[in-house]
């Protein structure tokens, strides 16, 4: 690319140029359809404009315009000052958060508004810039690599300080958002280890207590999963991790044969009691690996043991964690979402009717402003958090589809500027966009179609809220004012 | 990894996504269910006519309060008690009760249940009013019965709210609780012509229960198809002039045109207002009536097993002709009675010997007597069973012993005994023709209903057919139902029966009842005067005019009234002047009984109920006889056991 310093009246037309404009039309195509879509949930009847303001959907056009106004001026700030006052603005923000947690009013059991005079925003919203801006400074860095569990410290607590603040608000919902820059940690050179036992966690939680009501060899079905599991991964972990033939293979056998003497003692009618089988096979497995461990990649091995303990130790403590720590409407959620309870009329009330919305849209939808679940008011929280359901009905398939594939497309063009760009700033912003996009995409669409917990936290672009949007909107834009000077590489 | 993340995320999604809005339909199920509200709309029930057209039931609108309790929200009790005029106590208790399955069988959280019944225009005022703050709550139309006259309550019947053995029993499933249904007489037996056919109006219903409009521009709504009108057989003036008659009595008349068997009246006495059982008061006055000592909801005419007496004996007659035991001229002795072996069945004087003839003209009994005896030890026949199972073959072609299947409910069978019953009562081999004689002259063990009495009048009448009796002649768009066109003859030829009508018309010219001998009637007739363990005699006649043109065949049954020409015949031939001349002699007395349209209806207590209770007061008897009647085989063996008594020690001589 060939830069030439002569014009400066230029600049602003060259930056306009290298403005990755397919995400700006994405972008887009997506506010006014969630405007649109606002508009068909909340309002009852065509006459009224949907650019009254009186409407939901009239202010969320006005927020739209406002919206659009924010992302250009992003854009005409120079790049260097993101990095320049990341923390400050994170700090600024952690202050803001804290002070709104004690001055909000009660909203629903929340207390993550800031009112001023009628209008109230959500700081949590932008809290995520100044995470993400945070993040990408501390990385961009001179010599900041990940390495050893102390240069964890920082970027965990940089991410872990807003998720306490919200908490503090009562939004567990948002909090919950952060955990998902974990992602741009294993970009950065994290363990993919750490991922894995992460999601042997939520399935462990999941199996324990969605099988817990049957029993098998006189132990819970749930428990008896997770620890034929942990054996497999145990073996899995020998073979492929620690890559060691000898001992993957041994403890296959020891496992088979122990497996099979059950069976045929069961068969011959001797009760066998699964907690007696386990503990005999997976302590005498850990014990040879202890030994065997001398002649093998110590580090690995031990860490394969470790991995199973505690596994079997998170396996107990998952129906006290559930039962003690979490909030009885937490628990009812993921009973519900699990299919372990069902409550049509009280707790799983709003998922059944946001999936009969859904469902009833059929292939092509029931028309603009014609579903009758939106139109009566049958699905909660319509226009914010629910919005999909409005997609869904009047839309049916074809609109679903087409929104999640506008997400994905979205996503996967985020991931690919993060590619391209030349500043660890750059990629590690971009990739914290794109975790955070991730999250809300996977939550709000698996909640409302009733594969994940009801938690509430918005889809980007579409839920109505200014404060959302907003949010969005200058995580985005800032992302681009990054992206557009990737021309003017080596001229500073 | 990252990216390949969220495309599986995605792939997930936009399967779950498949299945749920292509794949499985029932999400567009629920969601339709979830908008719709389905409003049953009541078809008007079917209107019910006289014979010559005039109108008899009509329906009115009375209005229920209803509430279906899922889409009650918490709601402003006091207003409501003011709109109700009801305590807040009394409310409470009722709400309670309302919401309770023990307390309200039918309770059902997702329909209406009613909550007051029969609103008065004050509180159907303040309820509109104020019914739009009140969720779940609304007024609904019912249709109610209006009389316009005090007449016919045994047959017309009533309607009443449908309880949960009668949605069990609904095969077509149309019943819901809160619908009504005919409880006694033609509304019974004809609901599936009168209810009509529901229809429904489809309504949108938003999240919190309120009704946003029509569903679908109305597209899926069923108009209510109304109920058909009945023409009544009955002819309304003849009825009410039948129950004036009968007032102050108890028993019962039944006038039937032979021709097409249709019943022209059928009076039961006592009877009742059938506005009674219409409103607000209909379960207090439901069991008052229930309760009374003289049964008012007994109808006597179709439910009542009455011995016969003698009206029983022309159907003798006609089987000792078909079977040739005797001929017009065979004469029997009768002394003052029927003297065989040691019994006597006495008899009133008259010549002797008779002949079949004026053995009618005169009741005979002995005339009866011999010829049962010499029927049944005929050996022609072969035995004792062979013949009396032929004798009862007979009764029963003649419509005795079984329902005659009148188009109302609750028909009594009657009784006619066969082989196996004596040999259970008396034992096998141990009785014979003499042990059981008295049958022949309708004593004994025969019962029979004033229905099959009249049928007899109108099968000799038609010489040897009838038409099953029934009171609707035709229902709208329907016509006659064919089982009310069929000819069922006797066994016996008809030729016979031009024998025993000459009879009967000895019997109004010279014989028992001259009281019904009206110039140029030619009434025929038949007296009865029922021999009765538990009081006065039964007082009886049946009979039929003209004799060569019948126009109509009656029969006269009442309680304890002593000889059937004292007090039956006379009954009996105001009757026949009445159909046949159009006599009014007393139309004062009818003229209280009209219900004038717009007037406000007669009230209960005043008119009937009074005259029954003073009925009941001049009646000397205590033990009503009919009381035990009901159940038709019981009565017969507690009478044969009398009879059978009598046999061996009254009678004897």
């Amino acid at each position: 690319m060939a830069y030439t310093k002569d014009n400066n009246n230029n600049e602003s037309n060259r930056l306009l140029a290298a403005v990755d404009w397919f995400t700006v039309f994405i972008y887009i195509v997506m506010v006014i359809a969630g405007a649109l879509s606002i508009y068909a949930a909340t309002t009852s009847s065509p006459d009224i404009s949907m650019f009254d303001l009186d409407t939901y959907s009239g202010k969320q056009f006005m927020w739209i315009g406002l919206s659009f106004v924010i992302g250009f001026s992003l854009l005409l700030i120079d790049r260097r000052l993101y990095e320049a006052y990341a923390y400050p603005i994170y700090a600024i923000m952690i202050i803001i958060l804290i002070v709104t947690a004690f001055v909000s009013p009660n909203i629903k059991g929340s207390h993550s508004w800031l009112k001023f005079g009628s209008f109230s925003i959500q700081p949590a919203e932008f809290a995520k810039t100044a995470t993400a801006l945070a993040l990408a400074k501390l990385f961009s860095t001179y010599g900041f690599v990940l390495k050893g569990w102390r240069t964890y410290i920082v970027p965990v607590g940089i991410i872990l300080l807003p998720v306490l603040c919200i908490l503090l608000e009562r939004e567990t919902g948002s909090a919950l958002v952060y955990f998902s820059l974990i992602l741009v940690l294993y970009r950065e050179g994290m363990n993919g280890f750490v991922l894995f036992a992460l999601l042997c966690a939520v399935s462990y939680f999941v199996l324990v207590l969605k099988f817990a009501g049957t029993l098998l060899m006189g132990i819970p079905l749930g428990n008896f999963i997770v620890l034929t599991c942990v054996m497999v991964f145990i073996v899995l972990m020998l073979l492929v991790y620690c890559r060691s033939l000898i001992l993957g293979r041994n403890v296959t056998i020891g496992y088979i044969a122990a497996a099979l003497l059950a069976w045929g003692l069961s068969a011959m009618g001797v009760h066998i009691n699964g907690y007696v089988f386990f503990f005999t096979v997976i302590p005498a497995s850990i014990i040879y690996l202890l030994i065997g461990m001398f002649h093998d990649d110590l580090n690995k091995v031990l860490t394969t043991v470790i991995f199973a303990v505690v596994s079997i130790i998170f396996m107990f403590s998952v129906n006290i964690v559930f039962n003690h720590v979490l909030a009885p409407h937490q628990q009812n959620r993921i009973n519900i979402a699990l299919g372990i309870e069902e409550d049509l009329k009280g707790k799983g009330y709003n998922v059944n009717q946001s999936m009969i919305a859904i469902g009833s849209g059929g292939a092509t939808g029931k028309g603009f402003m014609q579903g009758t679940q939106t139109k009566l008011n049958y699905v909660p929280e319509q226009h914010t958090d629910f919005i999909f359901c409005t997609i869904g009905e009047e839309q049916g398939f074809v609109g679903t589809s087409v929104v999640l594939i506008l997400f994905l497309i979205l996503i996967l063009r985020i991931i690919a500027i993060a590619e391209r760009q030349h500043t660890t700033f750059g990629r590690v912003y971009a990739y914290c966009l794109a975790s955070i996009l991730i999250f809300h995409l996977t939550i709000n669409i698996g909640m409302v179609i009733g594969i994940v917990p009801v938690i509430g936290i918005p889809l980007p672009f579409f839920s109505y809220g200014g404060s959302s949007l907003w949010g969005f909107t200058i995580l985005l834009f800032i992302l681009l004012r990054i992206d557009a000077v990737r021309t003017e590489y080596g001229t500073w | 990894m990252i990216g390949g993340f969220i495309v599986v995320v995605v792939a997930i999604y936009l399967w779950k996504l498949f299945d749920i809005q292509i794949v499985n339909d029932k999400y567009q199920d629920l969601a339709v269910s979830n908008a719709r509200y389905t409003k049953i709309t009541i078809p008007a029930r079917g209107q019910i006519f006289d014979r010559n057209g005039k109108q008899v039931v009509y329906n009115e609108l009375a209005y229920d309060l209803v509430f279906v309790p899922k889409d009650v929200q918490e709601f402003d009790t006091a207003t409501m008690c003011v709109a109700l005029r009801t305590k807040p106590e009394a409310f409470d208790s009722l709400w309670k009760k309302k919401n309770n399955l023990e307390s309200n069988s039918f309770y059902n959280s997702t329909t209406p249940q009613i909550l007051v019944k029969d609103l008065d225009s004050i509180q159907i005022g303040r309820l509109n009013e104020i019914l739009s703050h009140y969720s779940g709550f609304e007024i609904r139309e019912r249709i109610i019965r209006r009389y316009k006259y005090v007449a016919a309550a045994n047959i017309l019947g009533d309607i009443r709210e449908v309880n949960a053995e009668d949605i069990e029993r609904d095969s077509d499933n149309y019943y819901i609780p809160g619908d009504y249904t005919g409880d006694l007489g033609i509304e019974k037996s004809y609901e599936s012509y009168l209810r009509g056919v529901k229809g429904k109006v489809i309504l949108k219903r938003d999240a919190t229960g309120r009704i946003i409009g029509p569903y679908n521009d109305k597209k899926d709504d069923v108009a209510p198809i109304p109920g058909k009108d009945l023409y009544m057989s009955i002819d309304i003036d003849l009825q009410r002039y039948g129950e004036s008659l009968m007032r102050g009595r108890r028993g019962a008349i039944v006038a039937i045109e032979p021709k097409t068997g249709e019943v022209l009246a059928l009076v039961t006495s006592p009877t009742y207002d059938p506005s009674l059982l219409v409103g607000k008061e209909r379960g207090k006055n439901y069991s008052d009536l229930l309760l009374r000592a003289d049964k008012p909801l007994f109808d006597r005419a179709i439910m009542a097993a009455y011995p016969p007496g003698s009206t029983f004996k022309p159907t003798q007659g006609l089987i000792f002709r078909q079977e040739g035991i005797i001929d017009n001229s065979t004469s029997y002795p009768c002394y003052r009675g029927y003297i065989n072996k040691g019994l006597k069945i006495a008899c009133h004087g008259h010549g002797s010997p008779i002949a079949l003839q004026p053995a009618i003209a005169t009741s005979c009994n002995g005339f009866f007597c011999w010829g049962l005896y010499y029927m049944l030890n005929n050996k022609k026949y072969g035995g004792l069973e062979k013949s009396f199972t032929l004798w009862k073959d007979y009764m029963v072609s003649m419509g005795y012993g079984y329902k005659l299947n009148i188009d109302l409910p609750g028909e009594s069978r009657g009784f006619i005994p066969n082989y196996q019953f004596y040999n259970k009562m008396i034992g096998k081999d141990k009785w014979g023709a003499n042990s059981i004689i008295s049958i022949a002259i309708g004593q004994g063990e025969i019962m029979a209903t004033p229905l099959q009495i009249a049928n007899l009048s109108a099968t000799i009448a038609n010489r040897g057919y009838y038409i099953t009796p029934h009171v609707v002649k035709k229902i709208t768009d329907v016509g006659t139902p064919k089982e009310f066109t069929e000819q069922h003859h006797t066994k016996i030829n008809s030729v016979y029966y031009n024998d025993i009508v000459a009879g009967m018309r000895m019997a109004v010219v010279g014989g028992t009842c001259r009281g019904a001998n009206l110039p140029g009637l030619d009434v025929c007739g038949k007296t009865g005067t029922v021999q009765n363990p538990h009081g006065r005699d039964h007082s009886v006649f049946m009979g039929f005019a003209p004799k060569d043109d019948p126009k109509i065949a009656i029969c006269v049954y009442v309680e304890n009234a002593g000889f059937g020409a004292q007090v039956a015949v006379p009954l009996g031939a105001r009757i026949f002047e009445r159909y046949l001349l159009g006599k009014t002699e007393d139309t004062e007395q009818e003229q209280s009984g009209q219900q004038q349209p717009g007037q406000e209806p007669v009230k209960n207590d005043s008119s009937t109920i009074t005259q029954g209770a003073t009925a009941l007061e001049s009646q000397p008897c205590d033990d009503s006889p009919w009381a035990p009647i009901k159940i038709p085989q019981e009565y017969a063996i507690l009478s044969t056991t009398t009879s059978f008594l009598s046999r061996n020690g009254l009678y004897k001589g």
